[in-house]
């Protein structure tokens, strides 16, 4: 699939000659780092999706506000598409850069700005990655909650791009639900502050609006967040079960009890082996699901809760569930979920990762229309999912080199998105819409509703300079599907878990 | 004019045209969908060039800007339960379904509102609730109602009805149109149909009241919050902290034991929710105050402004009975100088006693934002169909 921007379909682009653009930029902030030879941009030619890349037209790497708002002006004033980005982690191609457009490079906004333990808040800039907030916070006994599983790269100016998630956001939220403020510099070069200190602010909820708005409303310079005190423990069990469907009402039955788990994951069997080869987790290989459920918060809670799941287990049908001895044991269930994909990526020359959500109460229903797709294209699917909260990331097996596959495999993942959108989900739970989905953007919202987004857009960023040709197809565009292709196991940041 | 009779020219929209609310029994149960002369009406008056205010229950008609517009849309004909099911903690309700309703129904299934809105009246809809966006003590534990909100379906300027978002807990395709409807009081279009994450009601729950100072009470509350408490209600009167616990026996049991105080009746709750604590007697009609809501950074000092406060939220949300100004003549200088009292420390304020001369309840937004929000507006609602100045003058 052509993932790269077309201006036949995606928009035209103003030509901009690159150094009548430079000198108006360093007439105006002078001391900004600008990078336009050819080998200094191609560090920065893709983000996480690596199977796309495009040299920007110039690389700004600013490290003041002042030089933010002087870079926006410019580029407005010539017409040029500004991308933004974090540390470039981002599975989606959000922050693709586009030939004709400044690659606008935050990492250098990497300072944390304060950590108020009374306030239980801390404000920091952009680049900042996600797990050293929580790092800074542990002194006081505090953490960050969201926690995406790229959190020891990932920066928390591409969190809130992306409305980030993570295997506890069943329980404490996404990005949304734990940012206070955010600070942006709009592409006309003003400055406005969105939310706030307080619980809430007058007008509009715009800070919710910016949240997973991939870049195309404004450019973050600085977050505040929410820190949590963290749980006194946290327990896991792992259940396993002879059919897959019944782990599937298990989830179920769990939430019905009463129970949020802090995290709630489920593997089915090519997981489990593939996991179990590679980390050595200690998973039952001929088991056909297993159940990931970690319980955490105040001891006497998490003991009374730990029987109360270990009951529902039991009665669901588990063949046998273990509660991990000690934090070691804790970890170890974990590191097999989180290698999850470069184990299956071990046994398969090439593999295409999917990022749909699903209601819970359908999660049966679509594992069967998984199975029954997978049959019918002759082409192996293992399944990992976020179960607690319904995120599923089939990962469809192939060889890209048989002839044909690629193609079949790229049908069947789009099949899979149309059969989550169909039960009543979303072609993307936690990766977001860069390129990569553009097209399934018209499977999952009508043209009516396209062009409201287009309409929300134009209120920020009427002339369309900002990450143009991401995360909103033009109506010209609603045509093919696609999905993350992964060659050879070459994972792009391939140090990174993901899950 | 006294506050009795400005407070109602503010129910302005118990007017001939408003419906009540249907009743319950099996026809609330089973619903209406009246989603296509809605959409109808505001084809209609677009068409017309004329605007429609939006009501529902008509319980937070005080909450805003009057609407000076003839016509009303009332969406209490379009009501009922979509879907709940109690497995996916998700319920979808058209929006003129009267609130009370919702939670009877997810109480029958030990599951609840986790943001506890004020309703303000029987009558309150689900739909009023997300328009004003109001969340109850419980806010800053537990989260605001925008954080409840998975989905909504709204009418948009021309007349159609569109969907956005969903049912389910993470959705990140496209714009989040969703939280933006909340607390947005239908300026930007007519919500019809919302989708929530509901909770199961903890297991256990104690309400005590611990004699304390407001400074000694802050400087307890700063310290708990570095704990993981089972804390979901801190309110100080003037006398006395009164703290709410809800979480597992064991933890609930272990923290009443160690804070110790009396225990006391849950109604406390459910009343200074409703604002029908004994603190807000009159508060809304009564010429001697003037009631305010100031949103604040929970540990900011009280702003020097004179009045009687009550505080919730931890600190986070603070009640003023004013007394700043010197009758209805010095009003707009009064209230402007709260406004600035608020900013300064922090936050922002609300005037929830209604006033006669026009203007906006709510904090002026600095200039960029509210450049932004006209533009919005503008883009959504080009011809202002919908509620226009409900939330400010200009727009």
């Amino acid at each position: 699939m052509e993932l790269l921007y077309d201006e036949r379909i995606d928009g035209e682009i103003a030509d901009v000659d690159k150094s009548g653009l430079m000198a108006a930029i360093l007439a105006v902030a002078p001391r900004l780092t600008l990078l336009d030879r050819e080998e200094d941009l191609r560090p920065f030619e893709c983000d996480g999706l690596s199977a796309y890349r495009v040299l920007p037209m110039l690389v700004a790497m600013p490290t003041t506000l002042a030089e933010v708002e002087a870079l926006m002006r410019v580029c407005y004033e010539h017409a040029v598409p500004v991308v933004t980005r974090g540390a470039g982690t981002g599975l989606s191609g959000g922050a693709l850069p586009l030939e004709k457009g400044v690659l606008l490079v935050m990492s250098r906004f990497n300072q944390i700005l304060s950590v108020d333990p009374d306030a239980r808040l801390a404000r920091v800039q952009p680049g900042v990655r996600n797990l050293a907030i929580s790092e800074a916070a542990a002194p006081h006994g505090l953490y960050y909650a969201p926690d995406p599983s790229s959190q020891i790269a990932c920066s928390i100016g591409g969190n809130v791009a992306e409305n980030a998630g993570g295997v506890h956001c069943l329980k404490y939220g996404l990005t949304v639900h734990n940012v206070l403020s955010v600070e942006i510099v709009t592409i006309e070069g003003e400055r406005m502050t969105l939310g706030g200190e307080s619980l809430d602010t007058p007008g509009y909820d715009l800070l919710a609006l910016f949240m997973g708005s991939e870049g195309m409303l404004g450019v973050i310079t600085e977050v505040t967040v929410r820190l949590l005190p963290k749980p006194e423990v946290a327990k896991v069990l792992m259940a396993c079960f002879d059919d897959v469907e019944r782990a599937g009402k298990a989830v179920g039955d769990i939430i019905a009890a009463g129970c949020i788990p802090g995290g709630l994951e489920m593997m089915d069997n090519l997981a489990i082996r593939a996991a179990e080869d590679f980390v050595h987790a200690g998973y039952p290989v001929d088991a056909q699901a297993i159940l990931l459920c970690e319980l955490d918060g105040v001891e006497s809670d998490v003991q009374a809760d730990c029987e109360r799941v270990r009951q529902l287990l039991e009665t669901a049908g588990a063949t046998q569930i273990r509660l991990a001895r000690d934090d070691a044991e804790r970890q170890l269930f974990w590191a097999g979920r989180k290698a999850a994909f470069p184990a299956v990526g071990r046994m398969s020359p090439d593999y295409y990762c999917i990022d749909g959500t699903i209601p819970r109460r359908e999660l049966p229903r679509v594992l069967k229309g998984i199975n029954d797709l997978s049959a019918q294209y002759g082409l192996r699917v293992a399944n990992v999912f976020h179960a607690g909260d319904g995120n599923l990331h089939p990962l469809i097996l192939f060889d890209a080199n048989q002839p044909g596959e690629l193609e079949s495999t790229e049908t069947l993942g789009g099949r899979i998105l149309e059969l989550c959108v169909d039960a009543g989900g979303s072609i993307t739970g936690e990766h977001g819409v860069g390129r990569e989905k553009l097209n399934q953007m018209c499977t999952q919202f009508a043209a009516d509703e396209i062009t409201l987004f287009h309409a929300v857009k134009s209120a920020f960023d009427e002339r369309r300079l900002l990450n143009p040709g991401k995360n909103i197809p033009t109506l010209a565009r609603c045509a093919e599907f696609g999905a993350m292709h992964v060659h050879h196991g070459e994972l792009p940041h391939p140090e990174l878990p993901r899950f | 004019m006294s506050r009795k009779e400005i407070a109602m020219t503010h129910l302005q929209d118990r007017q001939p045209e408003y419906t009540p609310p249907n009743e319950s029994g099996p026809d609330a149960l089973a619903g209406r969908d009246d989603s296509e002369a809605l959409c109808e009406q505001v084809v209609r008056a677009r068409a017309e060039r004329a605007t429609l205010r939006i009501v529902g229950g008509d319980t937070k008609a005080f909450y805003g800007r009057r609407v000076e517009t003839a016509q009303a849309l009332s969406t209490t004909g379009h009501h009922g339960i979509v879907h709940y099911d109690p497995v996916e903690l998700v319920a979808t309700v058209r929006a003129g379904t009267r609130l009370r309703d919702l939670e009877r129904a997810l109480a029958d299934n030990g599951q609840r509102l986790a943001f506890e809105p004020p309703h303000f009246g029987d009558d309150a809809t689900v739909g009023g609730m997300v328009a004003a966006g109001l969340s109850g003590p419980r806010r800053p534990w537990v989260g605001a109602v925008r954080d409840f909100v998975l989905g909504v379906r709204i009418i948009t300027f021309d007349g159609k009805q569109l969907r956005f978002g969903g049912e389910v807990m993470k959705n990140v395709a496209g714009y989040d149109l969703s939280r933006l409807m909340v607390g947005a009081q239908g300026t930007l279009g007519v919500l019809t149909e919302v989708s929530f994450k509901v909770l199961p009601i903890p297991h256990a729950h104690a309400c005590l009241r611990l004699e304390l100072p407001l400074a000694g009470a802050f400087e307890r509350l700063t310290a708990w919050g570095r704990e993981p408490m089972p804390i979901t209600g801190a309110a100080h009167d003037g006398e006395a902290l009164h703290l709410r616990l809800e979480g597992g026996e064991g933890s609930v049991s272990a923290t009443r034991q160690r804070l110790g105080g009396e225990t006391e009746d849950s109604c406390f709750w459910s009343q200074l929710r409703e604002l029908q604590l004994p603190f807000f007697n009159g508060a809304f009609d009564n010429d001697a105050h003037v009631l305010w809501r100031l949103s604040l950074p929970a540990l900011a000092r009280t702003p020097a402004l004179e009045g009687d406060w009550l505080v919730d939220w931890a600190g986070a949300q603070r009640w003023l009975k004013s007394s700043e100004g010197r009758g209805f003549e010095d009003e707009p200088r009064a209230d402007a100088h709260i406004h600035e009292a608020a900013i300064a420390a922090g936050g922002h304020a609300t005037r929830f006693t209604p006033t006669a001369n026009g203007d906006s309840p709510f904090t002026p937004l600095p200039p960029v934002l509210a450049k932004y929000h006209r533009q919005l507006k503008q883009r959504l609602d080009p011809q202002a169909i919908f509620n226009p100045g409900r939330l400010y003058a200009e727009w």
